[in-house]
């Protein structure tokens, strides 16, 4: 259906905005003179229909991707993923030095980068240098730190990623060089801080804020040196962005709009009707049920690919029968997978066979899943001695996750599925918190849950099946604790070169497999919709949304 | 009427009292704290877990917690939000305006056809067009909110084009700071051409969805009063004096039938912010509701609470003065 627009269809160009009765006045000399510089003051305007509310502009105090989104246009990093991929390449560090013993990173910064001036009367005097790296750093890190305590001061992502307990210094050793000393080598070191959560701030806002006594508008009116500087923000309605012509980077890296609206809009439905209506031009997350009909809309344009996530049951391998790796196999092989992922998914997902996605670097695409096949499953448990009818309990989320659109759903196919081989899987389930709780003490005998990837390394995923994340209260829910891999698992993290790090993670998702800790569900595939007029976007492998280099054709 | 009025004021501290413990009560019965809500699948650590709840007092009794709060309030703060870490009250103030825009839209657009329908429906007691109008409004009443919004959106605004789909102004031709946070005001102020009749396109969908329930229910109202009252002495009298059928309707009756109506209409502001709530995540309408939402899935317990008592305060405010109303339309009920 194509609708009919009239009086509504937005123009992707305005004029600038006039902001009194005055101007109004004025505005045929405004006008006269426009025509007489050159057509530039024609604005485009992207208009990105968002689903929430961003709790701050801090990246490092928050933990949703709503509000990563809405701080990713101010902000940059010391590196950063290039756009539309998992790679670790150069932002605001331009290059830097791994000692061999990769415990030292020594970061080059850029010269001349330029903060953004005017937001909340803050005028930059000098260019970005070793002190806002430091500020940023050191407000997640130094609880005496002047800032660390403002705005709640929670810095989740800094303590999740290991940080407050492996950085020894973070030191200045120039105005364009910074030192960070870890205590134990970590080469996921270099993905860490191209995560959000390492947003450099500018040190000198902050000082004025501090100054002021307004510490407290820090996290609410945002500076940084990204393509977009911040304009207004009102809650639950719109945040508003202007292109930073200031901006260092490549030339299709940078701001192609003039302005960017994030139009807060949290209901699906309501977000497909205005993409519909051009009252936005990008949105995301739709309702699988209205894909169908986007992807014969001519007038839009849908993306997909998997998300960085899985979604996996896990056998307690520390509860009988499922010590017993046969047991596992044959389970695994007991379940219908496919018809999970078209009845559950409805086409939003990807069977699974690795812990991490195919868009992961070291995905094995070699590992070969276990067939659909109940008759065997039946004869492997009888070979493995158990009898049936075997009474286990099968654990699902009360909740629905990215990875998961309906762990109910799921847990009845399998509990069908199960009952087919003599299983009797009882479904269990608590509160959200509680149930977290109780699987990582290992309290079941099989659950279900899952994981969404950080930094894009597959150390953020393969740790999940570590022997050190099997203790009591740990991560690793299968409670699998496996000589092979786990050594592999330690060696990784010591090396930089990504070759061979490919070749250990290759290596562990057969082993994996083989030994079956878990029966793995899927990836979710996430979906994207913009208008045909939108050009140069870049899906995400993370799920975050970036609108420099996007352009309105 | 100074004592009738300091003996109502009198009356709404036990209500208020009343709210806050249940508001405070109910959402902590709701498992899981604020602290864990904000941590997913990652976890926390139980050192970093203890050290925010102590931050934020959760680990001192309930009714510690209570008695601190009911201190807090005392003082007139009603605390921080625990996700945007922003005043509670700031909040409020700034989403506010926009609930109220909304719901005075819905409410104006139910009493001016609600009334004139129902009366007339009295009046043409029996014929097609009573019968048309009763039918109505029993479905309009029935009216699931959420699908009706979207059905409106789906014709209205999309298939004909009449109307923006949702928002509160066309965010790409129009730019002004929010100086009232009433869209209409602001926009007028703004002095931006065009403005305001935007601003009132994008009001017309969602009043109509917040307005339906409360129209169907005026509209029966103002029936059965009218009813009653064109059956009494003074009607007939009326009517034997000769007078046009329209005075007798439109005066002599219309405005004793007034005071059930006005009462309805009291009690269906809290019928309106119940449904601010669906109606402002359908049309994306920045308002309290959406934000209530949000505190519970949250566990905002400040924001929660600060937001209930906040807003039961404008429904108690509305009810008092509409009981101060009788005494204009019947002068027999003036409050001594």
């Amino acid at each position: 259906m194509t609708p009919i627009r009239r009086m509504y269809h937005p123009l992707t160009t305005r004029t600038q905005p006039r902001r009194s009765r005055v101007q109004v006045l004025l505005a045929p000399l405004a006008l006269a003179a426009a025509l007489l510089a050159a057509p530039t003051l024609q604005a485009k305007t992207l208009v990105y229909c968002s689903e929430g509310s961003p709790e701050n502009f801090t990246p490092a105090l928050n933990t949703t991707g709503t509000s990563f989104d809405a701080a990713r246009p101010v902000y940059d990093k010391l590196t950063q993923f290039a756009r539309g991929s998992t790679q670790v390449e150069p932002g605001l560090a331009e290059s830097w030095v791994v000692s061999p013993d990769g415990k030292v990173f020594t970061f080059k910064l850029r010269k001349g980068v330029k903060f953004h001036s005017g937001v909340n009367g803050f005028k930059p005097t000098r260019d970005f240098n070793a002190d806002d790296v430091l500020f940023s750093l050191e407000r997640q890190w130094k609880a005496d730190h002047p800032y660390a305590k403002v705005s709640g001061g929670k810095y989740d992502y800094f303590a999740d990623m290991g940080l407050n307990d492996d950085v020894a210094a973070i030191e200045k050793l120039d105005p364009l060089t910074v030192k960070i000393t870890l205590k134990k080598p970590n080469v996921t070191m270099l993905a860490n801080l191209a995560m959000d959560f390492a947003s450099i701030h500018s040190a000198e806002y902050a000082d004025m804020l501090l100054k002021a006594n307004k510490k407290e508008q820090f996290d609410q009116l945002p500076v940084g040196t990204g393509p977009f500087s911040f304009v207004a923000y009102q809650k639950d309605a719109v945040i508003r962005y202007r292109a930073n012509k200031d901006f260092w980077g490549a030339a299709g890296e940078k701001a192609l709009v003039d302005d960017l609206v994030f139009a807060i809009t949290p209901d699906a439905t309501a977000r497909y009707s205005k993409l519909k209506a051009g009252e936005c031009h990008f949105v995301i997350a739709p309702r699988p049920a209205d894909l169908p009909e986007m992807l014969k809309d001519a007038t839009l344009k849908v993306v997909n690919q998997p998300g960085l996530n899985i979604a996996y049951w896990a056998f307690n391998t520390q509860k009988p029968p499922f010590d017993k790796k046969e047991v596992r196999q044959a389970l695994s092989m007991a379940i219908d997978k496919a018809a999970i992922i078209k009845d559950v998914y409805l086409g939003a997902g990807q069977s699974a066979k690795n812990l991490i996605p195919p868009t992961l670097w070291s995905y094995n695409d070699a590992v070969k899943d276990y067939p659909f096949d109940a008759a065997k499953a039946k004869d492997m448990l009888a070979k493995a001695g158990v009898k049936t009818p075997l009474e286990i309990d099968l654990w699902y989320m009360p909740v629905q996750r990215p990875y998961n659109p309906n762990a109910k759903r799921i847990a009845e196919m399998m509990q069908a599925d199960l009952a087919k081989i003599g299983v009797n899987a009882k479904l269990v389930t608590f509160e959200w918190g509680e149930y977290r709780k109780r699987m990582q003490q290992g309290e079941h005998t099989t659950g279900m849950l899952g994981w969404t990837g950080d930094n894009g390394d597959p150390d953020n995923f393969f740790f999940l099946r570590g022997c050190e994340a099997a203790r009591p209260g740990g991560q690793n829910l299968s409670k699998w604790c496996n000589k092979a891999f786990d050594e592999r698992l330690d060696k990784a993290r010591t090396i930089a070169d990504v070759k061979e790090r490919s070749k250990l993670y290759q290596e562990m998702q057969q082993i994996e497999h083989d030994d079956a800790p878990d029966f793995k569900i899927a990836h979710s595939i996430v979906y994207e919709a913009m208008r045909k007029e939108v050009t140069g976007y870049k899906q995400s492998p993370f799920g975050s949304h970036q609108f420099n280099g996007v352009e309105l054709k | 009427m100074l004592s009738f009025l300091l003996r109502r004021l009198a009356l709404t501290i036990p209500t208020f009292i009343a709210l806050m413990f249940v508001t405070f009560v109910a959402i902590r019965l709701v498992p899981g704290d604020p602290v864990e809500v904000r941590v997913g699948e990652r976890g926390i650590s139980p050192e970093r877990l203890a050290m925010f709840r102590h931050e934020l007092g959760l680990d001192q009794p309930v009714w510690q917690q209570f008695l601190s709060y009911c201190n807090q309030l005392l003082h007139g703060d009603f605390g921080t939000s625990l996700a945007t870490n922003q005043k509670v009250l700031t909040e409020f103030a700034a989403l506010f305006p926009a609930t109220i825009e909304l719901s005075l839209a819905a409410m104006l657009m139910a009493v001016l056809l609600g009334l004139p329908a129902g009366a007339i429906a009295a009046a043409r007691r029996g014929t097609v067009f009573d019968q048309t109008l009763m039918g109505l409004s029993v479905t309009g009443y029935s009216m699931p909110i959420f699908w009706w919004g979207l059905l409106l959106i789906m014709f209205v605004a999309e298939r004909w084009g009449l109307t923006p789909v949702s928002g509160r102004i066309d965010l790409i031709k129009y730019y002004f700071e929010p100086v009232t946070g009433f869209m209409v005001i602001d926009a007028w102020l703004s002095g931006q051409a065009g403005a305001v009749k935007d601003a009132l396109h994008h009001l017309v969908l969602p009043a109509i969805v917040l307005g339906t329930i409360p129209l169907a229910v005026i509209a029966r109202m103002t029936r059965s009063a009218m009813l009653e009252v064109l059956g009494e002495d003074y009607v007939r009298t009326a009517r034997a004096k000769g007078l046009p059928a329209w005075r007798v309707v439109g005066l002599h009756a219309l405005r004793n039938a007034l005071i059930p109506v006005v009462t309805i209409i009291g009690l269906q502001v809290g019928a309106l912010m119940a449904g601010a709530v669906l109606t402002e995540t359908i049309f994306s309408w920045p308002g309290v509701g959406k934000w209530l939402i949000e505190s519970i899935s949250r566990r905002d317990y400040p924001a929660l609470q600060g937001g209930v008592m906040l807003i039961s305060s404008v429904v108690i405010a509305v009810n008092l003065l509409v009981d101060l109303t009788y005494g204009l339309i019947n002068p027999r009920i003036r409050h001594g």
